[in-house]
């Protein structure tokens, strides 16, 4: 999915496959339609983001605080709750698909 | 139409309708509130807008809900948002499309659409959203109402479900200035619960957090005489005509109330919308990588874990959330971080400086909330860019992580016309006094 910044004719091409590959990266399901729908709306949003190549470097240094709480055991949900909106579970636990 | 005409069902302003009775006394004690969709409820169905959640009932109450509570307010119903807050017209949501009380013809807003509505329907005295690039702020002008977006910080973020966090606050809508900070004076504050609000815990930090010292209704004095109120040329010369005559006049008004005005410059913002957006888009792809169907969600059904999870969510996100995950999995890619992420970073510092030099000149910043009124429905949803662009006067603000408010300005066609006031960090209550001003 690589967009050309000189701009022209070439500017913001997005190919279908392009699309389908980091849908896969993502792990969303896409339909063909869909594919080539994005692929234009993302050469139109990309081409957009290049301007960012503008943009000096800044530096910013926060002053960074620890903000952590003491490590101390307190209550939290219940495995009942926890389960409450799982598809589906089975002796305590969410039962997921299998890994491979 | 006027709003009595419109009932909230038409309009399709809650997504429910389950009612939790506040504490007997209390600040708030005998206001009703509407809570965002995206802000958890226990007990009661929390969607955010999705398919993906339809049916999801949280175990907890987000610490606002609490809070509200607890200073004596009603909860009256969920309402309905853009898809997990990703749009600025709450017709992304899963739920079909809220109407603008104002004329059901237009959208109201978003992603808060639904609370905006609300409030300016007389459904609810007050009512929660969330503003992660100006979704408290845009239905707010859209509808007629005020709303403030919260520095980050101000306002615990536990229980709200999670679009981009580094930029999110919850924040109030209201009728008016002064019942909307009272909204905030009830929910802002530290939570041990959202290490964001913390000041407490910092070592050599300050022991207090700044809502501790303040209440933000008493700031809603109508007084802005001696003010400086800055006014970015970036952000008012890419508005609509009818906008900018309506943001002049109120500006008039406020000098002509012993309201200094000066010009300022905000360079940076060229680049904000851009940079708004390669941030917000990849925190989603983080973010909403939890949606894999096994603790909630819809079942991606049988099959491998890859194919489950691609499977739950090609039917449980809709299409703009879809192209969001995607768009920031790019931007987040080996070969493109630096190229789109990184520099999105450089240009959010480059934001915070600009606003940190203009505010150091003035009390506030001004601009139209705005740069268009409300749309027809349906007319910019097949083009995702010219609906981001919308955005150019709201995603700054969330860049910089200070706080804001609009307010009613005026009408132009009959429209309203929201004007946003921008402070500095942790200074509502200069936001509230200048929106009160305006009011008066």
């Amino acid at each position: 999915m690589t967009t050309t910044d000189e701009g022209g004719d070439d500017a913001g091409v997005v190919d279908p496959d392009e699309v389908r590959h980091v849908a896969e990266l993502a792990r969303v399901d896409l339909d063909d339609e869909e594919a080539a729908v994005f692929a234009e709306q993302f050469a139109d949003v990309l081409d957009y983001f290049a301007a960012l190549d503008e943009v000096p470097e800044v530096t910013d240094d926060p002053d960074l605080v620890n903000v952590m709480r003491a490590d101390e055991v307190r209550d939290g949900l219940t495995q009942e709750e926890a389960l409450a909106n799982a598809p589906d579970s089975e002796a305590g636990f969410f039962k997921g698909p299998r890994v491979s | 139409m006027s709003a009595d005409d419109a009932p909230a069902d038409d309009l399709n302003i809650f997504l429910s309708r389950d009612t939790v009775a506040g504490d007997d006394d209390g600040p708030l004690a005998g206001k009703t509130v509407a809570v965002k969709d995206n802000i958890s409820t226990k007990g009661i169905p929390t969607t955010c807008g999705s398919a993906m959640l339809e049916g999801y009932v949280p175990p907890y109450d987000a610490t606002v809900v609490e809070r509200v509570r607890e200073a004596g307010a009603t909860v009256v119903g969920k309402t309905n948002m853009d898809e997990f807050g990703m749009g600025g017209t709450t017709e992304t949501s899963a739920y079909g499309p809220t109407k603008n009380p104002v004329d059901p013809e237009r959208v109201p807003g978003g992603s808060s659409g639904g609370s905006a509505a609300a409030v300016a329907a007389g459904e609810a005295d007050l009512a929660l959203g969330s503003d992660t690039g100006g979704s408290v702020r845009n239905p707010a002008a859209f509808c007629g109402v005020v709303g403030i977006k919260p520095t980050y910080g101000l306002v615990s973020r536990y229980g709200l479900v999670a679009y981009a966090n580094s930029l999110e606050q919850i924040g109030p809508l209201a009728n008016t200035v002064e019942d909307a900070a009272a909204l905030l004076d009830a929910i802002a504050g530290p939570d041990e619960h959202d290490a964001t609000t913390r000041y407490d815990a910092a070592e050599d930090g300050p022991a207090v957090h700044p809502a501790d010292e303040t209440t933000y209704a008493a700031a809603a004095d109508g007084d802005a005489d001696g003010m400086t109120v800055g006014v970015p040329t970036e952000l008012v010369a890419g508005a609509d005509d009818a906008v900018v005559a309506v943001f002049e006049d109120a500006l008039a008004d406020l000098e002509a109330q012993g309201v200094e005005t000066v010009e300022v410059s905000l360079p940076s913002v060229e680049h904000a919308v851009q940079a708004y957006y390669v941030i917000a888009m990849s925190e989603a792809s983080s973010n909403l990588a939890r949606f894999d169907g096994v603790r909630y969600g819809v079942d991606g059904g049988e099959g491998n874990w890859n194919e489950s999870f691609a499977r739950s969510r090609e039917q449980g996100f809709g299409d703009e959330v879809k192209r969001r995950v995607l768009l920031g999995t790019y931007a987040l890619s080996a070969g493109y971080h630096d190229k789109y992420y990184k520099k999105a970073q450089d240009a959010r510092a480059w934001v915070k400086q600009d606003f940190d030099e203009a505010l150091a000149e003035a009390d506030v910043l001004a601009t139209p909330t705005m740069p268009v009124l409300p749309p027809k429905r349906g007319e910019s949803l097949d083009d995702p860019l010219s609906l981001y662009l919308m955005d150019a006067n709201t995603v700054p603000v969330n860049l910089a992580n200070l706080p804001a408010i609009s307010v009613p300005a005026g009408e132009a066609e009959g429209l309203p016309v929201g004007m946003q006031f921008v402070g500095p960090a942790f200074g509502e209550e200069a936001v509230v006094r200048a929106g009160s001003a305006v009011e008066e």
